[in-house]
């Protein structure tokens, strides 16, 4: 199997991997570099369980090869707290609003709100539901994950208003 | 009491967060950050991958196996098929429903996607390459699809392997596709009301075959230490302690050999009760090859082989006086349980308890009888969110009474009203014989009713149905209406067991000597939050901050044996162990008091977190200062520690009920649906965590929401299963669902140590008769009975064209 030598930048650290050239960059993620927080839900790009930050845009990480990749920055649900350890704004929206149970389709939610709230500070709760719609959740009913994202845009608005 | 010290015992209940508390979840801390450990995260040293290779067919003979093709193929290691599972007496193993499942097909194949052979390989990758370049040859069968045709004259044999079998599980087998005969009630009573009643009713309702599609898929690592011989095995496991039961009786290895750990589980609703052929073929290949081998199925493996819910063909029929006044119920079903009857239902119960049927309504006679069958589809017949075969039941009852009040002229809210059980009834005796333990449903109904302003969504749709006559408006109201009574807690041993293991629960807990605690349970959960819920019963039992306790479960080396989570079972029975567990805690910390203090016990009262001196409130020891006690100070005699367990075996099932209001707009031209309100009222009992329960019925409404508008696994004429990915099985995005109002009433169950009844699956079991009555209603109103679900839009559209609605 022919493999690839390429370098990755997930969450500030820089990683060179050799893989294969079909290998998934979910797998790239979860098993070459051990960073299991992103989930495997569908193989079919549908669930979002896989979804990752990578270079600005939401990316499903199991519709892509790892050597697609190459030379990316990435975020993953653990490059989400602070340096000081303190939680993300939505990973708090979470906790207090119940925005979710299993917890599997979390990491891709939260990752996905992440950029959501980038691209739009103030959303409305139809543009939640829409900018969260490639996501699946089986627990919650989604009413909480809104409540959540609303939580977070909150928080995010109060924080760069002081700044 | 002076104010100063009530005010002291407020400021210690709220510290305690318990019973009642809206606590945030202690496992939210682990998974916002993506440090959750599920099954797929477990990585060993050296641990190898195995996928299955799957029969393109629903039933076929297997000619040949030709492994050489897949060890052919980079890193594949081994190839197990039936044939290396037959010396080890492997080739089949025993379901929870007293049948048999072939573990890798065993000469033939009885459904699309079976396991043939299983791969096992250096990474997942070559294990795929090699299930794929694995040759099979086949000779094709026909394929016996349709239910209704399973015990015809010509029908194609199905189970060679029980074919001379004339007795099974649950009694005769009177043709060679014929699983079992059920029933319950008394048939010639309900006959003769039926023939003596003013008005009858009939319909035909099916309730299509469904998968619940946690988000995370079955599977599994096997570990297999060939110096120590222990078994170590990883899962997607709803109850591991029978699994570890299970893998013992199976593999023939003592149980005590055997660790099974369910870690985080990315939900269940049913799909992880029952053992899979994955679990078996993992185990054979760790003890083959001496490494761990993880096994992981994709989506679509899921929604095709491991489990299937609902597949009920149910025929209803009601009897009643003219003016409304119920008399008798009967219901004859045909089971679909596919090619192995692998239901998960307590052994005495082949349909669950689908004798649930005659729901809130006191109906003095009833008689219901199940046939199941064989088919060439995949086995399962597990419980959608919901206890077994409750959905069912309740989508019976109440589709029919509606049936009944089209029948009658009646308005269908009135109808129900008219037969309710009353609250003085209780403990009310069904005519199926179970006991229901508590409720006040007309108080129930009448806070529903005024929530949505009943009187004015049916004046709403006079006016709506007086439109679309006129030409105005193309789009149709319908007002759903379910009132369900749910049975839930299993079990009771003198009614439940699985395996001939009674459905008990346990908790045992240790108290630790500065005051903190660890209790384990025989539950699991899968996203119910038993880590923050269990925590609040004891913190509240036994004065220990819920902050202080540890919940652990899901390892069988530490918990106490326990029947798992499923069927809404964890509260009304783990849940009742924890409760009793905190107070032989607390009974023996009273004794500690009573030495440290001096006084007789009896002269003691229990304060939020401690004991005091009847009177002398000041003179008091705190359960922390009674934890240190009971390591280096106890009264004379006693053992030293402070630990407790309970096994509790429920006396009775818990009977969780609700009303639920559902309004929809239904548009003729396009078939789509717009839910424009959805109103959920359930009595749980006691409340434990008000949170956590909106949180389950949001949840539970959703999964209802999708079974009643799109899920479908569905099959063509040869057997093919058609949509077994997510491109076609729905699963509501944030975009469709609906929003929810919840609300609720608080009837405690007189017989649950908290009175708590149990919740995560009333949403479900309520919500699919209300999507589907507020379709039927709409439809109602322009010639309409009844039409099935799923209520896709082109059914939809279908339908009304069916009515004469458009051309």
């Amino acid at each position: 199997m022919a493999k690839s030598l390429i370098t990755l930048t997930i969450n500030g650290e820089v990683h060179e991997q050799r893989v294969d050239d079909r290998e998934l960059l979910i797998h790239t993620i979860r098993e070459r570099i051990n960073l299991t927080g992103a989930h495997i839900g569908c193989d079919t790009g549908h669930c979002g369980a896989c979804t990752i930050d990578l270079d600005g845009r939401s990316v499903k990480s199991c519709m892509m090869f790892a050597v697609q990749a190459n030379g990316a920055s990435i975020t993953t649900i653990e490059g989400m707290a602070h340096a000081d350890g303190t939680l993300h704004a939505l990973q708090e929206g979470f906790r207090m609003e119940h925005g979710l149970q299993c917890g599997y389709c979390t990491p891709g939610m939260i990752t996905r709100a992440y950029r959501l709230l980038k691209e739009n500070p103030n959303p409305t709760e139809a543009e939640i539901r829409m900018g969260i719609a490639g996501n699946l959740c089986r627990c919650t009913g989604y009413q909480n994950i809104v409540k959540s994202i609303q939580y977070a845009a909150e928080q995010l608005r109060i924080k760069e208003a002081a700044e | 009491m002076n104010e100063m010290v009530r005010n002291l015992s407020a400021e210690r209940e709220i510290k305690l967060e318990g019973i009642g508390c809206k606590r945030k979840r202690t496992e939210d801390i682990r998974f916002v950050q993506g440090r959750g450990n599920y099954v797929d995260d477990v990585k060993l040293p050296g641990m190898l991958f195995g996928d299955f290779a799957r029969s393109p067919f629903a039933h076929a003979r297997i000619k040949k196996i030709d492994k050489a093709s897949a060890l052919a193929v980079e890193g594949v290691l081994a190839v197990i098929t039936s044939d290396d599972l037959v010396p080890l007496n492997l080739h089949y193993m025993p379901t929870l429903a007293g049948d048999v499942q072939a573990v890798l097909a065993h000469g033939k194949v009885l459904f699309q996607n079976q396991e043939v052979a299983f791969i096992v390989a250096k990474d997942r990758y070559a294990a795929a390459d090699g299930a794929d370049a694995l040759i099979v040859e086949y000779e094709e069968l026909p394929a016996l699809v349709d239910p209704h045709k399973s015990m015809a004259a010509d029908a194609p044999v199905l189970r060679e392997d029980i074919m001379d079998k004339t007795h099974g599980a649950h009694g005769p087998r009177k043709h060679p596709n014929h699983i079992f005969t059920w029933t319950a009630g008394d048939e010639a009573a309900t006959e003769a009301a039926f023939a003596a009643a003013d008005v009858v009713v009939k319909q035909y309702l099916a309730h299509p075959r469904v998968h619940p599609c946690p988000l995370e898929t079955c599977c599994c690592v096997a570990s297999m230490d060939k110096i120590t011989g222990q078994l170590t095995l990883w899962g997607t496991f709803q109850a591991p302690h029978v699994v570890r039961t299970v893998a013992s009786l199976i593999a023939n290895i003592p149980e005590h050999k055997i660790r099974v750990i369910a870690p985080d589980i990315g939900g269940g609703f049913g799909n992880k009760v029952g053992v899979y052929p994955g679990y078996v073929c993992s185990v054979v290949a760790s003890i083959v090859t001496g490494k761990p081998v993880k096994w992981v199925e994709d989506r679509m493996e899921n929604l095709s082989t491991t489990a299937f819910a609902r597949d009920y063909h149910i025929t209803a029929e009601l009897a009643a006086t003219k003016d409304g006044k119920l008399l008798a119920m009967r219901s004859n079903v045909l089971a679909d349980h596919g090619a192995f009857d692998a239901c998960a239902d307590p052994s005495k119960y082949p349909a669950g308890m689908y004798h649930i049927c005659t729901g809130a309504y006191d109906i003095p006679t009833a008689y219901v009888s199940v046939e199941g069958v064989y088919t060439n589809k995949a086995p399962g017949g597990v419980s959608y969110r919901c206890s077994f075969r409750v959905t069912e039941a309740a989508y019976t009852i109440e589709r029919i009474i509606e049936v009944l009040a089209l029948k009658l002229g009646m308005d269908a809210a009135e109808l129900r009203r008219k037969n309710f059980i009353q609250p003085t009834q209780f403990p009310y005796k069904s005519a199926f014989g179970w006991e229901y333990d508590s409720g006040d449903y007309p108080t129930a109904m009448a806070k529903a009713m005024e929530a949505v302003d009943y009187p004015k969504l049916r004046a709403e749709q006079v006016e709506r149905v007086a439109d679309f006559k006129a030409g105005k408006t193309r789009s149709l109201m319908g007002i759903g209406i379910s009132f369900f009574t749910e049975i839930v807690g299993a079990g009771p041993s003198k009614n439940c067991d699985i395996l001939g293991i009674a459905m008990f629960d346990s908790c045992e807990i240790r108290v630790h000597p500065t005051g903190s605690a660890v209790a384990r349970l025989g539950t699991k959960s899968q996203g119910q939050g038993h880590e923050t819920t269990y925590a609040q019963i004891l913190a509240t039992e036994t004065g220990i901050p819920a902050s202080a306790i540890t919940i652990e479960e899901g390892d069988t080396d530490t918990a106490p044996y326990g029947l798992g989570t499923y069927g809404s079972r964890s509260t009304p029975v783990a849940g009742a162990a924890c409760a009793r567990a905190g107070r032989k805690i607390k009974q023996k910390a009273q004794l500690i008091a009573s030495h440290l203090l001096e006084v007789h016990h009896d002269d003691l009262e229990w304060d939020v977190d401690g004991f005091q001196v009847k009177g002398l409130p000041e003179k008091r020891k705190s359960m922390k200062e009674l934890a240190w006690a009971a390591y280096n100070n106890v009264p004379p005699g006693m053992e030293m520690g402070l630990e407790a367990v309970d096994y509790y075996d429920p006396p009775n099932f818990t009977f969780p009920y609700g009303a639920y209001f559902c309004v929809v707009d239904i548009d003729v031209d396009t078939g789509e649906t717009k839910v424009r309100r959805f109103y959920a009222l359930d009595d749980c009992g006691t409340r434990i965590n008000p949170m956590i329960i909106e949180g389950q019925i949001h949840g539970g409404l959703t999964e209802a929401f999708a079974v009643a508008m799109g899920q479908l696994i569905d099959f063509d004429a040869n057997g093919n299963v058609l949509g077994a990915s997510l491109m076609d099985y729905f699963l509501p995005t944030a975009v469709e669902t609906p929003h929810w109002e919840t609300d609720f009433t608080e009837v405690p169950s007189p017989h649950h140590p908290i009175g708590a009844k149990g919740v995560g699956e009333s949403p479900h079991v309520g919500g699919v008769p209300a999507f589907s009555n507020a379709i039927n209603d709409a439809f109602s109103k322009v010639g309409g009975v009844h039409t099935h679900m799923p209520h896709t839009a082109a059914r939809l559209w279908d339908y009304g064209r069916s009515l004469g609605l458009h051309t």
